[in-house]
């Protein structure tokens, strides 16, 4: 993905002030993307090899940790997030039948998002509500036993107005709106 | 008086003053598994109810009483009544509850859970069969206390084993954790005392403690529950563990997945420092300590300890080897103590107990409560503290009260990852650090998931596997490779695509990896696998001599039917089900399942009325032929 000059600067000067804020050595490094990852939403290039060059150590090092840890996103994601519990409670009883259905409504695998930048897609180990098993994180709330018909319901809630109906056939959704804006291509 | 003393003394009598004592209380419980079953749509509608009505009540927040069957959970304390407690709670329920037991005087019983006190009208928690066996040293508190108000914490004698150590040598909070034989309850099991003072006796320009908070096991979550219900109980316990070994600043690692624990243990820190019982000058007696949280990024392998200590030094998550121990060089190169959650959380109450108190419970090499998540196949899943050496039938049985819809138990897997499958047989050994090693698995840190005979013991050794290999940090060549190999060959078993010489294979690696990796990430990875070949072989035979799957769970070597002699032509529920329109009506009105576009989701089984139980799932596939000829 390219990143139009307006995006590549607010970006690093996103990464700019919060290496003013938190960048006092290599130890401050996970803290340090985190804070990013928070304002930007995942981590861009030009802000890991900002956060390099400020703390005086090789740019494959910010990668390194970057793709170590699993919190840590290298593509934009969706407007609405969505992560599936891959718990061993949730599995036993089909979270990975959740999962399936997520990626089918969604015509994405996991760790994806829609072209329309509208879902993205994660699998997550446990989030500790095992007896509401399987159990889904859309934005932060927690979807309690997710069948496909559920996920059929979670979908149609978050799409708002691009889908009127209330069919269980909602394939690909709102893959016509807000294409443009956001995107840089 | 001594300083301390005297200074905690001024606080408890303003947590005490503070109490509304003639105030109806209502404590809504909202950690995460509350939440996420709509407490805080409850906690609004007592607010709304309370205010419409102008009564003299107020409603606060409360952790997590391990009940996660019946959340949301709402405790009603009015005064000329015993404390109660009410599960399942919707906002219809509060609207009954505030008419009839807050503005009258029916306490609706028939929704009633449980007393909290001995009364003449309600049996109490502990009269239950579940309180009979549970043991609650730990977690006593979780749920009755406002987590975000320090002098609830207070007011149940809370920093007062803080206060009575901060006047005392730092030896004697030592020697009582010794004499405890408390041991470590991360999953290893060892001995506190003897790394307290490992790492007190290591000269150094600082000493550090860190709370390791990174838990990582799927299906547990006994710390998270903790933090978020009695953040001060960890922080006393830290600051009780700082004094002990001379550190002056410490860490709660805690991972990122768990933010409402990090929330509320910076608020409790917050509190604690305002109060004068964190930061300089601790309650005036010159014992100065730093708490402070640090954010796991999410790697399974930080909870090991060497490599924790990596990642909050900027670095990536990759295991050490030991010796050197982390109580000699450990966090920027200084004396390190490292434990986890619960077991700092045990040592204010074996302060202000004593030894004796703590070693009353438990068996002799293993003193104290072990705290179980329990969840999968059990009618009351939730978080339960059982005396140490109580038995995995007890657990199930009369913690849990059994399985539901009277299905038989197959295995219960305990550990997590690193853990073990353990079948039916093994059900009477009791749960300690120990015993549990000869049977193949561990007691872990508490993970603990019951299963049935749907449940299949390929799938679940795969499912581990596939986790471990995942989160295997890379480092050891056979931890890296061996999980791989390991997961490619389970895979194609359960595919159908298994071979006959594929178990060997599997129990080769799965001993190489053991061999062959550092830490017990590598380990302990192949112990799911290990296990199920030990106990549950004619699974593994199954899938690969006939290509079924006794349980029905392998979906490559499952078809669903609808029995024509079952099916009902007047119902569509299946069809309305179906998420990818592959059932579909036949000319004489019957439904059928087109083969090719089913995926398999187990909707059209759910919603087969169960008077008719027309849908079957049949394996190995083939079988299809001779039911469609019949």
């Amino acid at each position: 993905m390219e990143l139009t000059c307006q995006e590549q600067e607010q970006i690093l000067e996103e990464t700019r002030k919060i290496l003013e804020e938190h960048g006092d050595g290599p130890e401050q490094l996970i803290p340090l993307l985190q804070k990013l990852q928070e304002k930007l939403g995942y981590l861009p290039g030009p802000a890991m090899e900002r956060v390099a060059q400020s703390l005086d150590i090789p740019a494959v090092d910010v990668y390194e940790l970057a793709t170590f840890y699993n919190q840590f996103r290298l593509h934009p994601p969706g407007e609405h997030q969505v992560q599936v519990c891959m718990g061993t409670a949730c599995y036993m009883v089909g979270g990975e039948i959740a999962l399936d259905s997520f990626q089918r409504r969604l015509d994405i695998n996991e760790g994806e998002t829609t072209p329309d930048r509208k879902f993205s897609l994660e699998r997550v180990a446990c989030v500790g509500c095992c007896s509401l098993a399987p159990v889904a994180v859309v934005d932060g709330q927690i979807e309690k036993h997710v069948t496909p018909t559920r996920v059929d319901g979670i979908l149609l809630e978050y799409q708002g107005n691009n889908c009127g109906s209330a069919s269980s056939t909602g394939h690909q959704p709102g893959r016509d709106s807000g294409k443009e804006g956001k995107e840089g291509e | 008086m001594t300083t301390a003393q005297t200074a905690y003394t001024g606080l408890k009598e303003q947590a005490i003053a503070s109490y509304p004592g003639d105030k109806t209380l209502i404590h809504v419980g909202t950690a995460s598994c509350g939440l996420a079953a709509g407490a805080r749509e409850v906690e609004q509608a007592f607010s709304r109810e309370i205010k419409k009505r102008s009564l003299d009540a107020e409603v606060k927040e409360a952790g997590c009483m391990g009940f996660c069957y019946t959340e949301p959970l709402v405790v009603i304390a009015k005064p000329g009544f015993a404390p109660l407690v009410y599960g399942g709670v919707d906002e219809g329920l509060v609207e009954r509850l505030v008419q009839d037991f807050l503005s009258g005087d029916d306490p609706c019983y028939e929704y009633t859970l449980a007393a909290l006190e001995p009364n003449d009208v309600f049996p109490t928690l502990e009269e239950f069969p579940r309180g009979v066996i549970e043991q609650k040293l730990l977690l006593k508190n979780c749920g009755m206390i406002d987590p975000l108000d320090i002098n609830d914490y207070i007011r149940r004698e809370g920093y007062a084993a803080l206060a009575r150590s901060l006047d005392g040598d730092p030896e004697k909070v030592l020697e009582e954790i010794k004499q405890a034989y408390l041991r470590g309850r991360g999953g290893a099991g060892f001995p506190a005392g003897i790394k307290w003072e490992h790492c007190r006796n290591t000269p150094a320009e600082e000493h550090y403690v860190i709370c390791n908070a990174d838990e990582g096991d799927p299906g547990a979550f006994m710390d998270r529950s903790l933090l978020e219900s009695n953040p001060h109980l960890v922080i006393e316990g830290m600051l009780l563990a700082a004094y002990a070994v001379g550190a002056n600043r410490g860490y709660f690692y805690i991972r990122a997945e768990y933010p409402l624990a990090i929330e509320r243990i910076n608020y409790a820190l917050l509190q604690a420092r305002n109060q004068g019982l964190l930061g300089e000058n601790i309650l005036g007696t010159g014992f100065s300590c730093q708490l402070e949280v640090f954010e796991g990024a999410g790697a399974f392998v930080c909870g090991e300890a060497t490599a924790l200590v990596r990642s909050m030094e900027g670095k990536p998550g990759l295991p050490q080897t030991r010796p050197p121990r982390l109580a000699e060089c450990g966090f920027r190169g200084q004396p390190t103590l490292l434990n986890n959650v619960k077991t700092f959380a045990f040592v204010p109450g074996i302060i202000h107990h004593g030894a004796g108190w703590f070693k009353t419970t438990g068996t002799e090499e293993n003193p104290g409560t072990a705290v179980f998540a329990l969840v999968g196949k059990v009618n009351q899943a939730g978080l339960a503290e059982v005396p140490m050496g109580t038995d995995l039938r007890t657990l199930i049985f009369d913690v849990g009260e059994g399985i539901p819809g009277n299905k038989e138990l197959k295995a219960v897997q305990i550990g997590g990852p690193s853990g073990g499958c353990l079948p039916e047989s093994a059900l009477d050994l009791p749960i300690d650090f120990d015993s549990l090693d000869e049977a193949g698995a561990i007691m872990g840190s508490g993970g603990l998931v019951v299963m049935d005979e749907d449940d299949c013991m390929v799938a679940v050794a795969r499912y581990f596997l596939e986790f471990t290999r995942q989160e295997s940090c890379g480092k050891c060549t056979f931890c890296r490779l061996g999980t791989k190999h390991m997961l490619d060959i389970i895979t194609r078993i359960t595919r159908g695509e298994g071979l006959p010489e594929d178990l060997e294979k599997l129990q080769e690696l799965a001993e190489d990896v053991q061999m062959g990796s550092l830490c017990n990430l590598g380990k302990t990875a192949p112990n799911p696998v290990l296990t199920t070949l030990r106990y549950f072989r004619e699974e593994y035979r199954a899938h690969i001599e006939e290509g079924r799957c006794p349980s029905g769970m392998c979906k490559d070597l499952i078809a669903y039917f609808i029995l024509p002699e079952r099916c009902s032509k007047l119902c569509s529920a299946c069809v309305g089900s179906c998420p990818t329109e592959a059932i579909y009506t036949r000319d004489d009105g019957l439904k059928a399942i087109d083969q090719e576009k089913c995926v398999k989701c187990d909707n059209c089984m759910k919603a087969c009325p169960e008077e008719y139980h027309a849908v079957v799932k049949l394996s190995p596939p083939h079988k299809l032929k001779e039911y469609e000829r019949m």
